[in-house]
């Protein structure tokens, strides 16, 4: 009898014990909710950043103006606050960028997850993966001085800054990303599915671009969309390469600025908080968030939509 | 049922398939060169120009208006204070949230939305950031154009990859772990940081060594908040003398970053600073393929030595 009252006051003593460290474990769970929960207040925050800054701009300049006039002078006496030149520059060096790095991505991916022996993709994967971890002003740097001279050989009219060179340097950038997301993507297709087309007698090309591809569209397009969005994104390359002079063009072979290089040309110079130069650059981030938005919602719908589950 | 191509047809498709699987071959092959290629040249090219100019003196130098007696030295610093704030920031906020949404979230709306939030951070380009940092950390909160800026704006860039990382890392190990942990009374929070955590410690620190590398490169983001492209002296030194031995004032400290000073020197019209910016993007590339190499290798390591 003794006994069982004292085995009663050592578990009392445990479930004390145990209060403590129910509040302990209480107080460690709040604050890894609010480590995962600042991620989404991050995302706040960038959007009531942008929002409220670009209204005290659109209060000055009607939203009319900044879609449609075609000239982005913000800083000259004769001020003119069209987006559509910055807009045109990113669009053609995105587009430069895109031809080479979503082909490219995709051949190679296709290459390393088909074709390659185990040895060749153990050896390449790595080293695609340094060649995206190489700092974007390091390609900047590339562009200018080696790919914009080597190509006057080719086109000896080409300015010295121009959105050519930085567009085929930004694709050979956004390369690696493609080519391991969407190798990722055909990987993960199940063995069975090649083996039933091989079965059938079909090459291993054949197999690749009718059977595995489609399986992993939706992977491939969330790659896709990756790229896209570091193409619209990406800063130094053509901060550093393309010039920094707004320009309403589609001829890749002049020099023109996109949204990205005018942020970096703004905020090089000293402008006063609060000015209407400080308000432009973040009606411009606005502007640029917006499309990396729109292309985020496609890649989302297609995934959904294209979904295959095994 | 008889076939309705001729024997000599069906031979003619089939070595036109296997010529194509063939052509497809090539092509990859060349693909993969040519990008493998682009970076050899890209480093060569560095490696001829930059480095005759990589001296004691380049590392020790202040940057200076006369090409031949500028260094990198406020660069160099200032890229690790920046990294010291960054990793501080990054890796207790990354790998808790990472903890959460693997070991702790429920399956609710909430969580969902962290999710899919966690995934549109990482798509959100890096000069957007810069601006968020900008508005909110050097005028909201007056950290002004300071390391403490800087070093932050870049934790929340890197704040996904942290995620991503920790959250892979957990997931592999299996269940069984954690039942045991259990059955042996462990409330939830002994689980994660007795057993969990170390047996993913490999797989964190390689996602935390690759976000770091991302830092360490990232120019645009810092434009923004307004770092100075011309700093000649150093920020506070956070060893002090007397009591108490540590000083806080670098973290308000204007500085410059080497991606930064690289930016400053490749954008001057003089070739000899542009041997400069050579110089210190050879610098800048070491540091982040010896950053990403160790990753690589800690993750190659990982997949042999671990077996569930």
């Amino acid at each position: 009898m003794a006994e069982e009252s004292q085995n009663k006051l050592v578990y009392a003593g445990k479930l004390g014990y145990s209060f403590r460290r129910h509040l302990h474990e209480r107080f460690i769970e709040t604050f890894l909710f609010l480590s995962a929960i600042l991620s989404v207040a991050i995302m706040l925050a960038i959007i009531v950043m942008l929002v409220k800054e670009s209204v005290v701009f659109f209060r000055q300049v009607s939203i009319w103006d900044f879609l449609t006039d075609t000239q982005w002078t913000p800083l000259f006496d004769d001020a003119h606050y069209g987006i559509l030149p910055l807009i045109s520059g990113t669009l053609v060096s995105s587009l430069i960028a895109l031809l080479v790095a979503l082909p490219m991505g995709t051949i190679i991916a296709i290459y390393l997850s088909e074709f390659a022996p185990f040895s060749v993709r153990e050896i390449a994967k790595p080293f695609l993966e340094l060649l995206g971890g190489v700092p974007t002003v390091v390609y900047g740097y590339f562009a200018l001085l080696f790919v914009t001279p080597l190509l006057q050989i080719i086109f000896p009219e080409l300015p010295g800054f121009n959105l050519l060179s930085a567009g085929l340097v930004m694709g050979i950038m956004i390369i690696p990303y493609v080519s391991s997301m969407t190798e990722d993507a055909m990987r993960a297709v199940p063995m069975n599915l090649r083996e039933g087309s091989y079965a059938m007698g079909a090459t291993r090309f054949q197999t690749s671009i009718r059977v595995v591809m489609p399986a992993a569209f939706s992977g491939i397009a969330a790659a896709y969309i990756l790229g896209i969005s570091r193409a619209v994104g990406e800063t130094m390359v053509v901060a550093i390469a393309a010039g920094m002079q707004p320009n309403l063009t589609w001829n890749p072979m002049e020099p023109a600025a996109t949204i990205t290089a005018y942020i970096v040309q703004v905020s090089l110079g000293d402008l006063p908080h609060g000015s209407i130069g400080y308000q432009t650059i973040f009606a411009a981030g606005l502007t640029l968030l917006l499309i990396t938005l729109v292309f985020n919602i496609i890649g989302h719908l297609l995934r959904k939509r294209y979904r295959e589950i095994y | 049922m008889r076939s309705e191509k001729s024997l000599e047809e069906i031979r003619r498709i089939i070595s036109l398939h296997k010529r194509l699987d063939l052509i497809f071959m090539i092509t990859g092959i060349v693909a993969l060169m040519i990008a493998i290629m682009t970076f050899m040249a890209l480093f060569a090219h560095m490696l001829i120009d930059g480095l005759p100019r990589l001296s004691w003196e380049f590392f020790t130098s202040f940057p200076s208006r006369r090409p031949e007696s500028a260094g990198i030295l406020s660069a160099w610093v200032g890229t690790t204070l920046v990294m010291l704030v960054t990793a501080a920031a990054a890796v207790p906020l990354g790998v808790g949230s990472g903890i959460y949404l693997e070991e702790y979230a429920p399956r609710n709306l909430l969580t969902e939305i962290i999710e899919i939030n966690v995934t549109n951070l990482a798509g959100v380009p890096s000069i957007i950031y810069g601006l968020l940092a900008l508005g909110l950390f050097v005028y909201q909160l007056g950290f002004g154009q300071s390391i403490l800026s800087a070093g932050l704006a870049l934790a929340l860039l890197i704040l996904p990859i942290v995620i991503v990382a920790t959250r892979e890392a957990i997931r592999s190990i299996p269940i069984t772990i954690r039942e045991g942990a259990y059955a042996l009374g462990a409330t939830k929070w002994q689980t994660v940081s007795d057993h969990l955590l170390p047996y993913s410690a490999a797989g964190i620190l390689t996602g935390i060594i690759i976000g770091l590398a991302r830092a360490i490169g990232e120019t645009a983001p810092i434009i923004t908040i307004g770092a100075l492209t011309f700093i000649a002296f150093l920020p506070p030194s956070p060893v002090k003398n007397e009591f108490p031995f540590v000083s806080f004032e670098w973290l308000t400290a204007p500085f410059t970053v080497m991606p930064i000073q690289m930016f400053n020197w490749v954008s001057r019209p003089e070739e000899a600073f542009q041997l400069n910016a050579a110089a210190a993007g050879l610098v800048l590339v070491i540091m982040t393929l010896a950053m990403n190499g160790l990753a690589i290798y800690l993750r190659y390591r990982m997949r042999k030595n671990i077996k569930w």
